[in-house]
């Protein structure tokens, strides 16, 4: 049986990608992939710990995370869309409207 | 059997409450009626009061009522309540009585005023605190009305506030008097933590156990403070500046609180404190030095002024420090009694003065009065016997008073005080004499179309030709304080003239129900006052004498001045030369204390407090808190980039921070 902390790693170094992608990234398409990634490392830790602990709350937890994830794809890519028609573009630099 | 006193200040409360707020919109008639109506029925009540008063037997007297508690605070208790003895009663009478005579004259000389419900709301505002004072059977209540008092002479004196001097007069007043405040409240400070109460029966029963100070102790210092105090409020040496300068006020205004009630409030304060007083000599020498320097140190001034007011309010002064002078000598009942007669007649000098000055438009330099008994013959009269009173000719009022506190200051040994007092009498003689030649005699001086010298009573709305007499409203007091004036002093016929000085004898148990001292050691002024004149009536005939030559003196010295040789005060003038100017300057008092107290408070004010701790200190915290706020926010600021990535960027950080910190927890 693979241990624990193999899972545990493996789910920090996803999570860690994400991270690096969320700031490295300009393209906001792949922000969002990034923090899809982030949100599958912490399902991955779920799961780990579910099983690992024998307990159903940490699966109920990942189908939570999951139906979120999908609203929230949802919503993202809508406004992704929006913004896109406006500003022509996709990078995140120029999209700094909010600025004081 | 309860006297509903309380009824008294309430009236014109009352009335000062519906003229004060809905004045405005009342015709003039229903202001009168109410002014008028309020301070009517307190005089009739009090009347009332004084008849119930004189059936009350002698174990009732004084008669006290309380009605609430004020405030507690540990141990001391105030309360609403009314203490009625003699004393007070005069008071009630006097205040009441001239107040309403005052408050008639006043709708006629006010008719062509601005703010006409506004000043009778003020003059009933007075009367309740004047009555608050008088009727107050505590020390702290007392006070009450004390302040109040001085906050009506404020609003009073600054009717015409939009006149610079005016108000400028106001705030002079109200500032000198607190300085003589600050000395009544250590006062009454003092006899809180000794006494541990400010009831008039518990401080004076109290006190009963004090010896006779014989050197200066916590009796003397309690004497001291409230003397200045009084002398705050009744304008003596050293606070006196501000009485000449408050004729600046409405006549009537002048006639009743800075000459017959409220300046006498100081009188009636040393009087009433006469326990405090009989037990500290030291205190009441002083009492009796600073009324007779004021007396003929006021008198010299009033020689020399020319404006009419003016030297009514010196004459004021002078006559307040001979009340002084007479509290001074424990003759307590001959201060209170000349307080009396002085309400009548400085009461009906002022108001004829103001009739004058209404007369003739305005004007008040008696330079240019003159010849106006013609003009005006119903008011020459009542002057005349004002002027005759306050000279002193018997047996007119102020004979019998002013020869008392004489007398008094004779037989108490105070040689010294009772020589200044007379030659103040020959003064004051001489004075008002100059007034009365200079104003009725003659030939009249007045130009007639001449503006520049109107205005000083802001009169001069509606153009005098020549001078008129004024309307019956104004003259019809002036008759009642006349006759006042002239049989006013027969209630106090000593008995070396056959009376029996039934006044004194009337108000005696105020001053003596305090007086006995258990030690046994009488006090040698009120000893020497009391009834020692019996044995020596041929003595005080001869003092008597000697006032009224001295009164005669005076009449004949302004006679011979102003009437027969009409040039000769511009000469004498100019031969004192420099002394003449100082006399006419005040003797400089004014510009002494600008340069010694009012400069150096304005320069501490203006350099420390203002510029120093205000604006620097204070604002500039204020103002550096602000600058600084902005100065972090301009930095923070920047965090807001508007970049998507910066902001993920702090969020990351932020994370890791707490992250860091939990793990460091844990580890711990």
């Amino acid at each position: 049986m693979v241990p624990l902390s193999w899972y545990l790693i493996l789910s920090a170094i996803l999570f860690a990608c994400g991270v690096a992608g969320f700031l490295i990234k300009r393209n906001i398409i792949t922000i969002f992939m990034s923090i899809e990634l982030m949100l599958n490392a912490v399902n991955l830790t779920f799961v780990a710990f579910a099983a690992e602990l024998k307990m159903l709350s940490g699966h109920v937890f990942v189908f939570f995370v999951m139906v979120v994830a999908a609203a929230e794809a949802a919503v993202g890519l809508a406004i992704i869309i929006a913004v896109f028609r406006t500003r022509e573009t996709l990078n995140v630099d120029r999209v700094n409207l909010l600025k004081l | 059997m309860s006297l509903h006193l309380w009824i008294i200040p309430l009236l014109p409360l009352a009335g000062a409450a519906i003229n004060g707020l809905l004045g405005k919109r009342f015709p003039k008639a229903v202001v009168n009626a109410i002014a008028l109506g309020s301070t009517a029925s307190a005089f009739g009540y009090a009347l009332y009061v004084a008849v119930q008063f004189m059936g009350l037997p002698a174990d009732q007297i004084p008669h006290i009522e309380r009605y609430a508690t004020w405030m507690t605070a540990g141990a001391f208790t105030a309360e609403y309540g009314i203490y009625l003895d003699q004393l007070s009663l005069v008071m009630l009478l006097i205040v009441t009585g001239v107040g309403f005579l005052i408050h008639i004259y006043s709708v006629g000389y006010m008719e062509h005023e601005g703010g006409y419900y506004r000043f009778f709301a003020y003059l009933n505002i007075f009367m309740f605190f004047m009555l608050t004072l008088i009727l107050a059977n505590n020390y702290l209540l007392m006070f009450v009305g004390w302040e109040g008092v001085g906050l009506a002479s404020y609003l009073l004196i600054g009717f015409w506030f939009l006149k610079d001097s005016a108000a400028n007069a106001g705030k002079k007043a109200f500032i000198t008097n607190r300085v003589g405040d600050f000395g009544f409240l250590i006062a009454l400070f003092l006899l809180i933590k000794h006494f541990g109460s400010l009831q008039y029966e518990t401080v004076f029963k109290a006190l009963t156990a004090y010896p006779v100070e014989a050197s200066a102790g916590l009796l003397t210092a309690i004497g001291l403070l409230m003397l200045v105090g009084a002398s705050g409020k009744s304008a003596q040496i050293p606070l006196y500046v501000w009485l000449p300068d408050a004729m600046e006020g409405p006549t009537p205004v002048s006639a009743l609180i800075h000459a017959a009630t409220m300046v006498t409030a100081g009188v009636y304060m040393v009087a009433r404190s006469n326990a405090v007083f009989n037990r500290a000599p030291i205190a009441l020498m002083v009492v009796a030095v600073i009324g007779t320097l004021t007396a003929i140190f006021a008198a010299s001034i009033g020689i020399v002024q020319t404006d009419i007011k003016k030297v009514l309010a010196y004459s004021t002064i002078s006559q307040l420090g001979y009340m002084f002078m007479g509290c001074g000598v424990a003759a307590y009942g001959a201060g209170i009694f000349h307080l009396m007669t002085h309400a009548f007649f400085k009461a009906l000098l002022f108001l004829s003065a103001g009739a004058i000055i209404h007369g003739l438009g305005g004007e008040q330099d008696m330079r240019h009065m003159g010849g106006l008994r013609k003009y005006m013959p119903k008011t020459f009269w009542c002057m005349t016997v004002a002027t005759f009173t306050i000279a002193g000719f018997p047996p007119l009022a102020a004979f019998f008073s002013k020869d008392e506190i004489l007398w008094a200051t004779w037989a108490s040994g105070n040689h010294v005080l009772w020589l200044i007092g007379l030659i103040a009498a020959g003064m004051t003689s001489f004075y008002m004499f100059r007034l009365w030649f200079m104003t009725f005699f003659g030939e009249y001086r007045g130009t007639p179309a001449d503006d520049t010298h109107h205005g000083h009573d802001s009169h001069d709305e509606h153009g005098h030709g020549t001078p008129h007499e004024s309307p019956m409203i104004m003259i019809f007091p002036l008759m009642v304080l006349a006759v006042l004036s002239f049989v006013g002093g027969w209630v106090g016929v000593p008995a070396a003239l056959g009376g029996s000085d039934r006044f004194d004898h009337f108000l005696a148990p105020v001053f003596q129900s305090t007086a006995e001292a258990p030690s046994g050691s009488e006090s040698t002024a009120s000893s020497t006052a009391g009834h020692a004149e019996h044995e020596e009536t041929g003595t005080e005939l001869l003092f008597m004498g000697m006032s009224v030559a001295a009164a005669a003196l005076g009449f004949l010295g302004a006679w011979y001045m102003y009437y027969k040789r009409t040039d000769l005060p511009a000469k004498m003038a100019a031969a004192a030369g420099g002394l003449y100017t100082f006399v006419l300057d005040k003797y400089k008092v004014d510009e002494f204390y600008g340069a010694a107290v009012i400069r150096p408070i304005v320069l501490a004010s203006t350099n420390i407090l203002w510029k120093g701790i205000d604006a620097t200190l204070i604002d500039g915290a204020v103002d550096e808190s602000a600058a600084g706020a902005q100065d972090i926010s301009d930095g923070l600021r920047h965090m807001q980039s508007g970049s998507i990535r910066s902001y993920a960027g702090w969020v990351a950080f932020g994370a890791a921070v707490v992250i860091a910190f939990m793990v460091w927890q844990g580890v711990r």
